[in-house]
């Protein structure tokens, strides 16, 4: 049996000294028994870890990446598929659309602002003699794209509608470009050399901090960020093929004009609409824009448009793994464990202090006193193990980004998940420790004095 | 043996029972299902491609300007890349199996049919394709060189002759006969003649349900201005000669951009990361779970010593021996681990469940849960046998104390 803690000579007080006093017993009884208490320790350190470094990829993926306007922002999906097989399994429509549906909702306006887009790779001249032409990637779009995403500008400004309409040929640079071309400087106003047509630079964009590119799941919302916005009124002009995803039911024919007037489906489509009325709206227009277009001998399927806003898009196309998700299961799970060993060894420690407890509930202790001691004492572990837990999360995120190396934009501590690691561990352990606590308190003082 | 006495002591401390076999039990069920996964992600890993991976890389080329001749810069490429040194031989490919990007389309066997017979993936190659990247003829023959024809971006492509994997030929001809059948490659005539077979080539994309369902195409056709290659080296000489090619191209050309050079290693690497770091993420779990459990173990068993002290020294001073002692402590974890896996083997088949309801999981082999079963029965005996046997050297004395 364990020799009682030395009682100091003035007697328990109210309020925070005697906290004070509950957590340098806690730490003293810790240090006692180094082995147990490292064990303890360790468990929870471990389990929130394992929590913490799963749901932080898992929080930061899921995550709104616009939460002031995800819900005004909207995906078109129009089913331009066969009659004899829908585009996706489940009976969804295609997930991009047609060169032609874009260009009819372009031009017709209805939304408060639209714009339609793919990707484009292209090779870049640089006037610098010193660097060799590069490949770079490249987002065609219109001018409505940088007042719906909202990528901040270092220089100059997006191009405006006009241009759109004028297939002028301007580009915008991410700051990153600009930098291996310009060397950070205001490039605004030069030109820019990219497969032999000369553009000029109107904007160069700042920091764009993206988690993930949501404008085009289709095409990897982990893949390689755009490095470079041009009109695609200009690109199209120019013949340019998108080098992202292209799917078609029916062959396209033969040439480009085919191309551009076919079912295949290569474009993203996005339309800011600002009211729930003018979603309703929007949806009535596309309506009977499919309506028209079946008039036509096009859309041999049911009408099955969609318009979801960004969270319900990003759901949709599963940018939360399926793997993702079973690790934050299997990692909670694992905290359970954590915990119930946690639990055990609480309750080993706190029953082999019987003696003293006993001791202190004859010296005028009530059971409440000895509640709150034994649960501080529950807290300094779980403290302790939030810390190291801290540690090792941010271990862990060292090798998710390692292992994938797709999430280094996701895989990153961030306040928020500092401090609920910190709550996590402290309520855990509090939470593990109440039964043994609760057992604690229930020692009679004259069983215990008896020798 | 003495079941009875260890059963009633349990009895006396159900928490510190309960609590023991909850862990066991949890940890049965996530040891077995996070194994499942990793099983399965190796099986997914070790598919074979059917292509040679040791020797052979990729490399594209992308020309810039109205004057870039495509047809002529891919001509050229071949003959010089042919050329070098160390290169055992070269075709031209828009895609390689595990590279997460290609063309696929639907093969019919009559002319404007409303489904397609079957999904493949289409490799544009030309008459060097089998010796290059090693796939293995088992019907019919290779291509001429004379098949290969030009044809431009975003036109049809209707070859006359093609090479189909096993798995597609016997999906369209399921009677083994497919060479010299016609198949349709769009909805209307001319049909294309299989004229060879071979055992397998991947799709690009890991996930596919039909990745066994491959086609080569004899064409030359550069994806605008790009064009890719596969190039087989000489057996360990694909890291020099890949330095070399990407050299040579641009010096041969400056018109253009010479890609990124790329070993099939490297694709097989990059298609299969998300696997292995589930792999290596549960594995991790398993590892660090069983350490917490064993040393959940020995804290209660060595508590459980510390508590029944006085008892031991009683039996001891009754005349049981040390090994009696022992063998009460082992049999009292065995029962208690029992109890746990029991439990255990319910709540794993609740996780498979949770699993294949919500992840489309495969039902848990039964191999599994006999596995972690006899692995944690060893690894309860293991973490109890240290405080076992401290119990064991109790003195007998230690009964006559009072405290």
């Amino acid at each position: 049996m364990s020799a009682p803690n030395p009682t100091p000579s003035r007697g328990p007080q109210p309020g925070l000294s005697l906290i004070a006093y509950y957590l340098q017993l806690g730490w003293r009884s810790l240090r006692r028994n180094p082995v147990l208490t490292a064990l303890m320790v360790i468990g929870i350190g471990l389990g929130i870890a394992a929590s913490m470094t799963t749901l932080t990829v898992l929080h930061l993926t899921g995550a709104d990446p616009i939460p002031w306007k995800s819900d005004r922002l909207h995906y078109v999906q129009l089913d331009n598929w066969s009659a004899e097989q829908p585009a996706r399994d489940d009976g969804s429509p295609p997930d991009q659309v047609t060169y032609r549906d874009a260009m009819a909702l372009m031009s017709a306006r209805k939304a408060d602002k639209q714009a339609a887009m793919f990707k484009l790779s292209l090779p870049i001249q640089p006037e610098n003699r010193e660097l060799k032409p590069f490949q770079a990637l490249g987002r065609v779009t219109y001018a409505d794209f940088f007042a719906m995403f909202e990528p901040p500008f270092q220089f100059g400004a997006p191009w405006n509608r006009d241009q759109d309409e004028g297939h002028a040929r301007v580009v915008v640079l991410t700051r990153a470009l600009n930098e291996k071309l310009f060397g950070g400087q205001d490039s605004t106003g030069r030109s820019l050399r990219m497969n032999d047509v000369d553009y000029t630079i109107v904007g160069v964009l700042d920091e764009w901090k993206l988690r993930f590119r949501y404008y085009d799941v289709t095409n990897g919302a982990f893949a390689d960020p755009d490095e470079f916005f041009m009109p695609l009124t200009t690109a199209v002009d120019l013949k340019q093929r998108s080098t992202g995803n292209n799917s078609c039911w029916q062959s396209p024919g033969d040439g480009w004009e085919a191309y551009l007037n076919s079912d295949c489906v290569w474009l993203q489509m996005w339309v800011q609409l600002d009211t729930p009325a003018r979603l309703a709206e929007y949806r009535d227009f596309l309506n009977s824009y499919v309506s028209e277009q079946k008039k036509l001998g096009r859309f041999p399927r049911p009408l099955n448009n969609r318009l979801l806003d960004v969270n319900q898009w990003i759901v949709d196309q599963r940018v939360v793994s399926r793997d993702m998700e079973v690790q934050t299961g299997l990692a909670f799970a694992f905290l359970a464990v954590c915990l119930v060993n946690t639990i055990g060894l609480l309750l080993a420690k706190f029953t082999r202090k019987a003696g003293e407890i006993g001791l202190r509930r004859a010296l005028g202790a009530s059971r409440a006193d000895v509640f709150r001691q034994f649960l501080v004492e529950s807290g300094v572990v779980g403290l302790s193990g939030g810390v190291l837990g801290l540690g090792l999360t941010a271990l862990g995120l060292v090798a998710v980004r390692a292992l994938y190396s797709e999430y280094r934009s996701v895989a990153q501590l961030d306040w928020t998940m500092v401090l609920t690691t910190i709550a996590l561990a402290v309520v855990s352990a509090v939470l593990a420790g109440l039964y043994p606590t609760w057992r604690a308190c229930r020692v009679q003082p004259a069983a215990q004095l008896k020798v | 043996m003495e079941i009875r006495p260890i059963l009633s002591a349990l009895m006396r401390s159900k928490v510190a029972m309960i609590l023991i076999g909850l862990q066991v039990a949890l940890t049965l069920a996530i040891v077995c299902n996070a194994l499942f996964i990793i099983g399965q992600r190796l099986d997914r890993m070790h598919r074979p491609s059917g292509m040679n991976e040791a020797d052979t890389f990729m490399v594209s080329s992308t020309g810039f300007g109205q004057n870039f001749d495509a047809f002529a810069t891919l001509k050229a490429d071949l003959a010089l890349l042919r050329g070098i040194p160390g290169v055992a031989d070269v075709t031209p490919a828009n895609s390689v199996p595990m590279s997460e990007g290609g063309w696929s389309t639907g093969l019919n066997l009559q002319p404007r049919q409303r489904t397609s017979s079957a999904d493949t993936a289409l490799y544009l190659v030309d008459d060097h394709a089998l010796d290059t990247f090693g796939f293995k003829l088992v019907a019919g023959r290779g291509f001429k060189p004379e098949e290969a024809a030009e044809v431009n971006f975003g036109d049809r492509l209707q070859p006359a002759s093609i090479i189909v994997t096993r798995a597609l030929a016997d999906k369209l001809f399921p009677g083994g006969d497919a060479v010299g059948k016609q198949v349709y490659m769009d909805e209307d005539p001319p049909t294309s003649t299989i004229v060879g077979v071979i055992e397998r080539a991947q799709q690009p994309w890991m996930s596919s349900s039909s990745v066994e369902m491959s086609t080569l195409v004899p064409a030359f056709m550069p994806y605008g201005k790009s064009t890719r290659y596969l190039v087989r080296t000489e057996p360990g000489r694909r890291d020099a000669v890949m330095k070399d090619v990407e050299q040579k191209l641009a010096e041969a050309n400056h018109g253009r951009i010479v890609g990124r050079l790329r070993t099939i290693e490297t694709v097989r690497a990059e298609a299969y990361a998300g696997d292995r770091a589930m792999a290596v993420i549960l594995g991790g779990v398993i590892v660090a779970l069983l350490l917490i459990t064993a040393l959940g173990i020995v804290g209660m068993a060595s508590f459980w010593v510390a508590q029944r002290t006085k008892q031991i020294g009683t039996r001891r001073a009754l005349g049981a021996t040390r090994g009696d002692i022992l063998r009460y402590f082992m049999t009292e974890n065995f029962v208690i681990t029992t109890l746990g896996l029991a439990a255990g083997a319910l709540l794993t088949y609740a996780f498979n469940y949770w699993l294949i309801t919500h992840y489309q999981a495969q039902r848990l082999p039964l191999a599994y849960l006999g596995g972690g079963v006899l692995a944690l029965w060893l690894l309860g005996q293991i973490a109890v046998f240290g405080p076992a046997t401290r119990a064991s050297r109790v003195p007998p004395a230690v009964a006559t104390r009072s405290v």
